[in-house]
């Protein structure tokens, strides 16, 4: 597998989503955008739907502590310990999985292993992701604790910049949402007008 | 043939529709229904065979039609465009009509009228080239070249063998073309088919220089083949006038005019049906054909003597003279005819060579009917003599003779049409090898078995419904042909159909009038094996 840069780690994981640690703080992936991991069989592709950086002890709250600083950088100068009480980590909607070179845009026999490595994705494998479009089904019906519109859109929109001509593949990403939201043209409205770029 | 050029020809696929309905074509996103047109040929891959059909109706559609209700937000371009073809999509309605056997075009045996319809989800392209070739046939020994099919490049052929064998009509409302259209049917059928024509030309626009609306002036049949055609005139002034030669001037005697002629008359000379009855009671009287040469000279003189004898009503009397001396206007009334017309077109038909009648300063509907009808039952006689002699000699039939007349339905209304003589050459079909063309804006005021019995009919643009359903009576897909002819453009395209083509169609007609246009027109390949022979040839030269 060619991988991308190695950024994180898996620290919870599910069929259809994982948790992943980031091994620098701040380190957290843009919103929609496609990492991949492994499982026992496979390589597995998700999508960053929720990110943010907390507190390791779930007990002890962060408290401000920049008063007088001239930037955030500065507190951590003069507090250096911070970085090893703190910790960012993303959620990853599973999207499809890549067993013996063939792609497919649906659910792995197998969850993410844990502890597995967490890969960013190169533009180039962005773009043979999206070559097909049939992971918009497990999008529009996965049920996300954020607005899974906007992860939607979000995607669509970081994808289309490493197609050769971005406007028609969004055009086409559209497409396939219409046919997919044809009953709902409230929702497919709102999605469209995120894909604008 | 390329994958783009593929992609670009292809329209949609089926997806619902019946062989008596036409079947439903959902439109691809990437074509607009604005670039679809009625009328348009379209080939469908089923299966097992490859369909021909037209397209007759088109339809916008929602998948859901709260779309409708709530539209998206369209005046956006990017969701425009991802809308139309899947949200909302357009839909065309498909009469399939022929198949061709083999998936592929040009594959297998020749076309077949459809007899069911594509499977679910076949795709639909626009008809290529191969395709209307296939089905239309080419362009050859006895097909003529008439147009080209909506939006195609493709020759639209018509099998002239086929065509002259029965009565044909041609109908449109004034100005769509349907002179420009009969001169080039008329060289296609001496081009063609083994037939002469005899044309009743009114407003003398077959023979000599006809005049285009764009007012120049465009060539008459006799200036593209001269050696095949020959123009008779009622009226020498005119050909005065026009600076040209006829081949022969037309007379007609009083002694040639029967009671039914003047039958033929009564509406256009007002004559009420008293006056028609006196008319033959007077014929009786005068016993011989000098009979309307003595009515006329009664009208001059005390004829109380002969009214009350006949037992005529003064009324009838009043509304007959004033009827028949309108006759007396016309100059090739004569109280005998030098020649005999008839015996010379026959003579003219008999070498090969097409006749022009054509009216000069007459182009009066009495007129027209009047000598029509009178020339044409004469000729009819004399032609089915020849033709039971040829019969009974074993020897060879003669040509086919095709009539030519406009404002048909002065011959042919339902009041008329069993006695008149055009009539009965268009019911007896082809028995006696005489057939008629008819030129005609209001086809709803002929005949309806008259209509039936029509081979082939090519209708311009008719807008009054009447009209429409006159033509259409008993055509099968009669509502899809409806739609089909409501949208003609108003000139030079005409929807054909009949036993000169397999399928209905819509058609581009040829231009006609350009140089170029008289050159594609080329010589008189067919007319060839007939070469007319003595006397025409040296009258004319
Ligand atoms: N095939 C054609 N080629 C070139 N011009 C044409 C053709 N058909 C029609 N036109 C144009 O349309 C005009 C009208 O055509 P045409 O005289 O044949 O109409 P029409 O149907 O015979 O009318 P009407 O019933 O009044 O006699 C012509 O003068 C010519 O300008
Ligand atoms: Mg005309």
């Amino acid at each position: 597998m060619d991988l991308g840069k190695q950024f994180a780690e898996v620290i919870e994981t599910s069929n259809s989503e994982f948790l992943a640690q980031c091994y620098e703080l701040d380190g957290v992936p843009a919103l929609g955008s496609l990492v991949k991991t492994r499982s026992r069989d496979c390589e597995i592709y998700a999508l960053v739907y929720a990110s943010g950086t907390h507190s390791i002890e779930p007990g002890r709250r962060i408290v401000a502590r920049g008063q007088g600083a001239t930037s955030p950088a500065d507190v951590f100068k003069a507090n250096p310990q911070l970085a090893k009480l703190l910790c960012s980590d993303f959620r990853a909607l599973v999207v499809g999985h890549d067993r013996g070179g063939v792609m497919r845009q649906y659910l792995p026999p197998s969850p993410a292993g844990i502890y597995a490595f967490v890969y960013s994705c190169k533009p180039e494998e962005v773009r043979i992701f999206t070559g097909s479009l049939d992971f918009l089904s497990l999008l529009i019906d996965s049920r996300l604790p954020v607005a899974t519109d906007e992860v939607i859109a979000a995607f669509l929109r970081l994808a289309s910049l490493t197609h050769q001509a971005p406007q028609e593949f969004l055009i086409k990403a559209g497409q396939g949402l219409a046919w997919l939201l044809s009953n709902d043209i409230r929702r497919l409205d709102s999605i469209l007008k995120r894909l604008r770029i | 043939m390329t994958d783009k050029m593929e992609m670009e020809r292809r329209l949609g696929i089926v997806i619902s529709g019946s062989l008596t309905q036409g079947v439903q074509v959902k439109l691809d996103p990437a074509k607009s229904v604005e670039d679809i047109a009625v009328g348009r040929y379209v080939a469908i891959k089923g299966e097992k065979k490859r369909f021909f059909g037209m397209i007759t109706d088109v339809s916008l559609e929602a998948v859901d039609p709260r779309a409708l209700v709530m539209p998206p937000d369209i005046s956006d371009p990017f969701i425009a465009k991802v809308v139309s073809g899947t949200t909302i999509f357009g839909k065309l309605r498909v009469l399939p009509m022929q198949t061709i056997s083999g998936a592929v075009a040009g594959e297998g045996e020749g076309p077949q009228p459809a007899r069911t319809v594509p499977a679910h989800f076949s795709q639909v392209e626009l008809a290529s080239q191969a395709d209307v070739e296939s089905v239309f046939g080419k362009e050859d020994a006895c097909r003529f070249h008439i147009g080209t099919p909506l939006d195609m490049e493709t020759k639209i052929c018509l099998d002239m063998v086929e065509l002259v064998k029965r009565s044909n009509g041609v109908f449109g409302k004034s100005g769509t073309g349907k002179t420009f259209l009969t001169r080039m049917l008329l060289i296609g059928m001496m081009q063609k088919s083994n037939s002469t024509s005899l044309i009743f030309d009114m407003h003398n626009e077959y023979g000599w220089e006809g005049t285009s609306e764009k007012e120049h002036k465009v060539k008459g049949l006799k200036q593209l083949f001269p050696g095949s055609v020959a123009v008779f005139s009622l009226d020498e002034n005119y050909d005065r006038r026009r600076k040209v030669k006829s081949d022969f001037t037309v007379k007609i005697g009083y002694d040639e005019i029967e009671p039914e002629d003047i039958q033929m008359l009564r509406p256009v000379l007002n004559l009420t049906e008293a006056s028609v009855q006196a008319v033959y009671e007077l014929a009786k009287e005068f016993t011989d054909e000098k009979w309307l040469e003595r009515t006329l000279q009664a009208f001059e003189s005390d004829s109380s003597g002969l009214v009350e004898k006949l037992k005529i009503h003064e009324g009838t009397w009043r509304n007959l003279r004033r009827g028949l001396r309108q006759l007396t206007r016309f100059k090739f009334l004569v109280r005998q005819a030098p020649e005999d017309t008839v015996k010379t077109i026959l003579e003219y038909i008999g070498s090969g060579k097409s006749v022009v009648l054509q009216f000069g300063g007459y182009d009066d509907i009495a007129a027209y009917v009047l000598v029509a009808n009178l020339l044409t039952r004469r000729i009819y006689n004399q032609w089915r003599e020849k033709v039971d002699r040829s019969l009974a000699e074993d020897s060879k039939e003669p040509d086919q003779l095709v009539i030519t007349i406009e404002e048909a339905h002065r011959f042919l209304n339902p009041e008329i049409a069993s006695q008149t003589i055009f009539g009965k050459i268009a019911r007896e079909m082809r028995k006696y090898r005489v057939t008629i063309l008819v030129i005609d804006q209001r086809p709803s005021g002929i005949d309806e078995e008259v209509m039936s019995q029509l081979g082939t009919k090519i209708i311009c643009l008719l807008d009054n419904e009447k009209d429409v359903d006159a033509v259409l009576t008993g055509v099968a897909g009669k509502n899809e042909l409806k739609a089909v002819l409501s949208k003609l453009e108003s000139k030079q395209q005409a929807l054909i159909f009949g036993h000169a083509l397999p399928m209905p169609v819509v058609v581009k007609i040829r231009e006609y009038g350009s140089a170029e246009s008289y050159k594609e027109l080329g010589p008189l390949i067919g007319g060839s094996s007939r070469k007319s022979t003595g006397k025409p040839d040296d009258l004319w030269s």
